[in-house]
């Protein structure tokens, strides 16, 4: 099973052109879930998810002589996923997409603070979506979905050290833009 | 911001954007929608490469210029 899957990897990377596509269809097949779920915590909308998997996919496919089969498939591909999510997000003001009544239709977690009112959510999450892509992509990884702040730097491609500095900046600009609309957390 | 504070924005910023929940995929295959991806993109570079009437034209265009080289300047001034 392993060898099986190290030659589909070797294929992908240099085979003749027939043996490329069947390689990269059964690697399509085995991670097009797993690249989705990554996609979709960035962006937080399914059909531009299923875009940004295809954009990924796509991105794989053109850089396939850089893949380092010995380094895993995976990682590589979770890298090039979070670069096309975040360039979906640079593209696009978020901020005039989250209406009142999409923020509405989200109710508070369970076990959420009561002091944490409906209006404080909204204007955390319309303030969330003002930050610079960068920050807001780390913050949403490393806070909000809970992913290991390792596997944040790899995704992202930086380090450790710098995705801490990233989420103190994203929770710094965050309060104060709240503190400017007179909330205080 | 001190510590205290970090802790608390982490929460509310939890609790205005709350983590997704389970492991849905997507809603459909995307394969069909990577290989008409994929078709695009080759029809394009396609597109961009050399037609023969690219070939051609070059080649009458180094014709012109060598059996009738003092039409190069004139050519140069109008372009």
């Amino acid at each position: 099973m392993q060898n099986e899957a190290s030659n589909v990897l070797n294929q992908f990377r240099q085979g003749s052109p027939e043996v490329v596509e069947a390689a990269f269809e059964t690697l399509f097949r085995q991670h097009q879930r797993s690249v989705y779920g990554w996609i979709l915590r960035i962006v937080r909308n399914p059909a531009a998810a299923e875009d940004l998997t295809v954009e990924a996919f796509w991105r794989i496919h053109r850089a396939r002589a850089r893949f380092e089969p010995s380094h895993g498939f995976e990682g590589w591909a979770r890298r090039i996923a979070t670069r096309a999510a975040l360039d979906w997000l640079r593209a696009r003001h978020v901020e005039s997409e989250l209406t009142t009544e999409m923020l509405a239709e989200v109710a508070a977690p369970s076990g959420a603070d009561p002091a944490v009112t409906a209006e404080i959510r909204l204007k955390t999450a319309l303030a969330f979506g003002r930050l610079p892509p960068k920050l807001r992509i780390t913050a949403t990884l490393a806070v909000i979905e809970g992913e290991p702040q390792k596997d944040v730097a790899a995704a992202l491609g930086i380090s450790v050290a710098a995705v801490k500095v990233r989420v103190f900046r994203a929770l710094r600009l965050l309060r104060k833009d709240l503190e400017r609309e007179g909330i205080t957390p | 911001m001190n510590a205290h504070d970090e802790e608390r924005m982490k929460e509310v910023l939890r609790q205005a954007l709350p983590p997704l929940e389970g492991d849905d995929g997507p809603g459909r295959d995307l394969w069909p929608a990577m290989l008409r991806r994929m078709d695009a993109e080759s029809g394009a570079t396609q597109s961009h490469g050399w037609a023969w009437f690219d070939g051609a034209l070059l080649a009458a265009m180094v014709g012109f210029g060598v059996f009738f080289p003092a039409a190069i300047p004139v050519l140069l001034f109008y372009l």
